[in-house]
């Protein structure tokens, strides 16, 4: 077990490295010249030269990237061109508001899609699988930004014109400040992002409980004489999750490398609203450190979830 | 009183197709202790009967009366019928690694039926877990409660099911074909122990196969099913001597057990009617030899019989029984073999597995540890064994798609390693196989035409309309209807795919056709039907065969010499008769007496028909 968990890392390990790489040199051969932008049209040759002599970026390429990993392993990933912060320290402070976001929406899309999906499986064909599987299509048809748009128009816009506040425009309030405001502030966004991956997770919820449900053993269970509750919850349920920790894992690093859309409609300043503004800004190490960081994210979602498998499935033990 | 008595039983099952009579109008009743046969091929209705006893198809519409322990089973509310199952019936199903859930331990599984039907505390469970575990056979029960169901055999997981389902001590226990997943040896133990502790707790049994073997060999009441209906019914020792349905006596003259080795089988012909029609007469009058004009045109009525037979049959003295055909003109292969040529030869084969990922440690698994064997033209060759033996893996070495890690493999005298690539597709032309599963062999998205035809393409032999009218041939060779040129697998049944494997292997005229389990998942009769093709086809066109099955009946009756494989290697190799009359080999032994055979028919008038009114439905 040991053994397996060690092998997990060191391949996560190589996986990062070879993404900093390939992140590194892109950038390097992308056209731009960062003295330029960091000094402007102004500037003469010489304050470039001592900006490029500062930044580092007149050495060799092999010689940069070598500086750049041995920084990064020790947390240090350079210094914003914009405002020459750290850029661990930015990204860090973006953290809390994309977390908020992804932690309430995956529990919002998990207590609305499985619900819906176990319902739709239970009765294939009847009425209630039907309202399911409209659920399911609205839902997934929806893009995230027309949901937003419209649930801002509804929710805030129309109110807001009638003379109260229902839910805000947006922005991120701190949890540590006011837990209740916190939601309040969020509620407009988890219900949107929740919404279109619940319709997801209904779907794949379905799908996998349709095809358990017609396993030998849940005739078993049923000849056992089971309740229905247990046979569908113990036993169907049991054997459908595997596939849906796999697809959680992986949906929770992605949104937690940046929820671009979202935070974008809803003016989070999280991680992915931080990626738009680093690519606007051509501000170089910060979108490789955004990269770098969702790349962490999926490594470590797949080494947790390969864990999971083993604590799921005694047959892999 | 009888435990369990069924009245004019009917189950309909609405599909999208239309509706699907499962069941019509089935009587039977079960005395207390009993083992009663419910037997018939697939389709017949035989597991839907028992389903729809226990609430377990919630669509199907039931009629009829079920009286188990007086009490009316149709029409109770669910919840009550879920307190039925498990506690007063039990019942374990076909494949014990699927009908086991995966994810929990067996102990867990079984205590979990007692915490269902009764308060008890979790050590108490356990205890009686333990118990009843040891009871079924469980070596060190008490330590291998927490093991997950892949840690055991096949033969273990049935008894970790038959221990499930008696734990409540039911007074029924329902056995879906317990034994047909698993090895002759294996089923003979499983079999054995059922019957013991009916002995041991009083339970009344009612056991479902399509093997009539086995029902002969232990139950006492037996009904035949067919479509549905129940064609026979009467105590098991009179209805297998002298059957009097010809459905009945179809089914055993199906059987190559019935026969002296080599002759014809004399098949029942046709496949079984659509279950979505209800017609006016005999549903098997199409496939009856022996049917009279009346057949087809009124449904026959109940023949009451003084020895407790009943048949559902227009004839009135019941089917007419021959015993089985003296031995047919043998094809001489087994003399010819002797100085034929040998197509096939191998010497010292040896296979080994290394298993363990490119990070993981490595371990070597020996599939194949030094077989010889040797295979003339025109001689079919038997390869016996069970699950796991390396049989199937020393077809693929024999055919060329593994390489053996040692030893030698010759074809026409040509050593298999040392062919390079135009050599290699040229032996792929002499080395044809047939699989066991005619489903899932065959692509379901091309037209049968283009399957038969791709040897002939792959092998540039013949091209467009030269090919078509090669591919009718070998349609017409095998008994299908060439105007199906244009259709897709899924039209046609299992035993009609088994000809398209058939065609298919025969296109290039190979001169070694190898046969895995070519019929293991047909029907008895429709496996007769293709055992007839192929050695109707090596009798004409001097074909050789590698024939691979579990069946000892099957492969007596086909072969001219049989191998006998355990553990990767062959422990007994000799001619059909000399091994079936004087087995050398422990092992052989123990498979010949493992397994079971339906007794001899009788050709004489055993019965009399009753003065009766009752006319069926």
């Amino acid at each position: 077990m040991t053994r397996f968990i060690l092998q997990r890392l060191a391949f996560g390990a190589v996986v990062l490295l070879v993404l900093s790489s390939f992140v590194f040199f892109l950038f390097f051969v992308a056209p731009g010249d960062p003295a330029r932008m960091i000094a402007g049209d102004k500037a003469t040759e010489a304050q470039l030269q001592q900006i490029r002599t500062n930044l580092g970026v007149d050495r060799p390429m092999i010689e940069q990237y070598a500086t750049f990993i041995g920084r990064a392993v020790q947390g240090d990933l350079g210094y914003s061109y914009r405002n020459r912060q750290p850029v661990a320290e930015i990204i860090v402070r973006r953290i809390p508001a994309t977390l908020s976001l992804v932690i309430g929406a995956v529990v919002l899309w998990l207590a609305i899609g499985i619900p819906i999906g176990l319902m739709s499986a239970r009765h294939p064909g009847s009425l209630r699988d039907r309202l399911g599987q409209a659920f399911i299509l609205v839902g997934l048809s929806f893009p995230t930004f027309v949901l937003g748009m419209m649930s801002l128009y509804l929710l805030y816009f129309l109110p807001k014109q009638a003379g109260f506040t229902l839910f805000p425009a947006g922005g991120y309030k701190a949890f540590s400040r006011d837990p209740l405001i916190w939601a309040w502030h969020l509620a407009l966004p988890w219900t949107t992002l929740a919404l279109t991956m619940a319709a997801f997770y209904a779907r794949l919820t379905r799908g996998q409980m349709l095809d358990v449900m017609g396993e030998d053993y849940i005739r078993t269970a049923r000849a056992k004489g089971l309740s229905e509750r247990k046979v569908v919850w113990k036993h169907g349920m049991r054997a459908a999750l595997t596939p849906l920790v796999t697809q959680l894992g992986a949906d929770i690093a992605l949104l937690l490398g940046g929820a671009i859309v979202i935070e974008q409609v809803y003016g989070l300043q999280g991680v992915g609203a931080l990626a738009v503004q680093a690519v606007n800004n051509q501000d170089r190490p910060i979108i490789i450190g955004v990269v770098l960081l969702g790349g962490l994210f999926i490594v470590t979602a797949n080494i947790v979830v390969d864990l999971f498998y083993v604590l799921l499935d005694p047959r892999i033990r | 009183m009888p435990i369990l008595q069924v009245d004019g039983l009917t189950v309909e099952i609405p599909t999208e197709d239309g509706t699907v009579h499962a069941v019509r109008d089935v009587s039977f009743s079960i005395r207390q202790g009993e083992l009663f046969g419910i037997a018939g091929e697939s389709g017949s209705g035989k597991s839907v009967l028992t389903q729809a006893i226990l609430g377990l198809l919630p669509t199907a519409e039931i009629s009829g009366k079920v009286l188990f322990d007086g009490r009316d089973l149709i029409g109770l509310p669910q919840d009550e019928l879920r307190r039925l199952r498990g506690k007063d019936i039990g019942m374990i199903f076909q494949d014990p690694l699927s009908s086991l859930h995966p994810f929990y331990t067996i102990g867990a599984q079984i205590a979990e039926v007692l915490h269902t039907h009764e308060t008890i505390s979790r050590q108490d469970a356990r205890a009686r877990v333990v118990e009843m575990l040891g009871k079924v056979g469980i070596p060190d029960a008490a330590s291998r409660y927490d093991d997950y169901p892949h840690q055991f055999s096949g033969g273990m997981r049935q008894r970790v099911m038959i221990a499930m389902a008696l734990i409540m001590r039911p007074a029924l226990l329902i056995a879906d074909e317990p034994t047909t997943a698993l090895d002759v040896t294996v089923q003979e133990q499983i079999v054995a122990l059922i019957d013991e502790m009916r002995r041991e707790f009083g339970t009344t049994v009612i056991l479902i196969t399509h093997d009539l073997g086995l029902l002969a060999s232990v139950a006492d009441d037996v009904m035949v099913m067919y479509a549905g209906h129940r064609m026979e019914y009467g105590p098991a020792a009179n209805l297998f001597r002298a059957p009097a349905h010809p459905y009945t006596a179809g089914l055993l003259r199906s059987s190559p057990a019935n026969y002296s080795p080599g002759a014809d089988l004399q098949p029942i012909t046709g496949r079984p009617p659509s279950l979505l029609e209800l017609r006016n007469a005999c549903v098997f009058a199409p496939r009856c030899a022996e049917a009279l004009p009346a057949c087809a045109s009124a449904t026959p009525p109940l023949r009451v019989f003084d020895d407790k037979t009943q048949s559902l049959c227009w004839l009135p003295d019941g089917a007419r029984r021959q015993p089985a055909t003296e031995p047919a003109a043998r094809v001489h292969a087994a003399a010819a073999a002797t100085v034929a040529a040998p197509v096939v030869e191998a010497r010292d084969v040896r296979l080994t597995y290394t298993i363990g990922s490119f990070l993981g440690h490595k371990r070597q698994h020996e599939v194949l540890k030094g077989i010889d064997l040797t295979v003339h033209r025109g001689e079919t060759v038997g390869l016996v064994g069970e699950s796991g033996c390396g049989k199937s893996t020393l077809a693929r070495v024999i055919a060329g798609l593994a390489p053996a890690t040692g030893g030698t493999v010759s074809l026409l005298g040509r050593d298999l390693t040392s062919l390079d690539r135009a050599e290699w597709r040229q032996m792929r032309r002499e080395v044809q196989l047939v699989f066991q599963d005619p489903f899932g062999s065959l692509n379901p998205r091309r037209r049968v035409g283009s399957i038969i035809g791709d040897p002939f393409r792959l092998h540039g032999v013949a091209a467009g309309d030269a090919r078509k009218d090669k591919v009718r041939q070998l349609m017409e060779l095998v008994g299908l209807n060439p105007e199906h040129y244009n259709r897709f697998p899924s039209e046609f049944s299992g035993g009609q795919r088994q000809r398209i494997g058939i065609a298919r292997a025969l296109a290039l005229n190979p001169s070694l056709i190898i046969c895995d389990e070519p019929v293991s998942a047909l029907d008895v009769s429709i496996q007769a039907q293709v055992l007839n093709l192929l050695r109707g086809l090596q009798r004409d066109l001097g074909l050789t065969y590698l024939f691979i099955s579990h069946d000892l009946s099957v492969v007596r009756h086909v072969c001219n010499r049989i191998a006998v494989m355990q553990g990767g290697k062959i422990v007994e190799l000799a001619d059909s008769e000399t091994l079936f009359a004087h087995p050398q080999h422990p092992y052989t032994r123990t498979l010949l007496a493992a397994g079971k055979t339906p007794p001899q028919m009788t050709g004489e008038r055993v019965r009399n028909l009753m003065p009766t009114t009752e006319v069926g439905p």
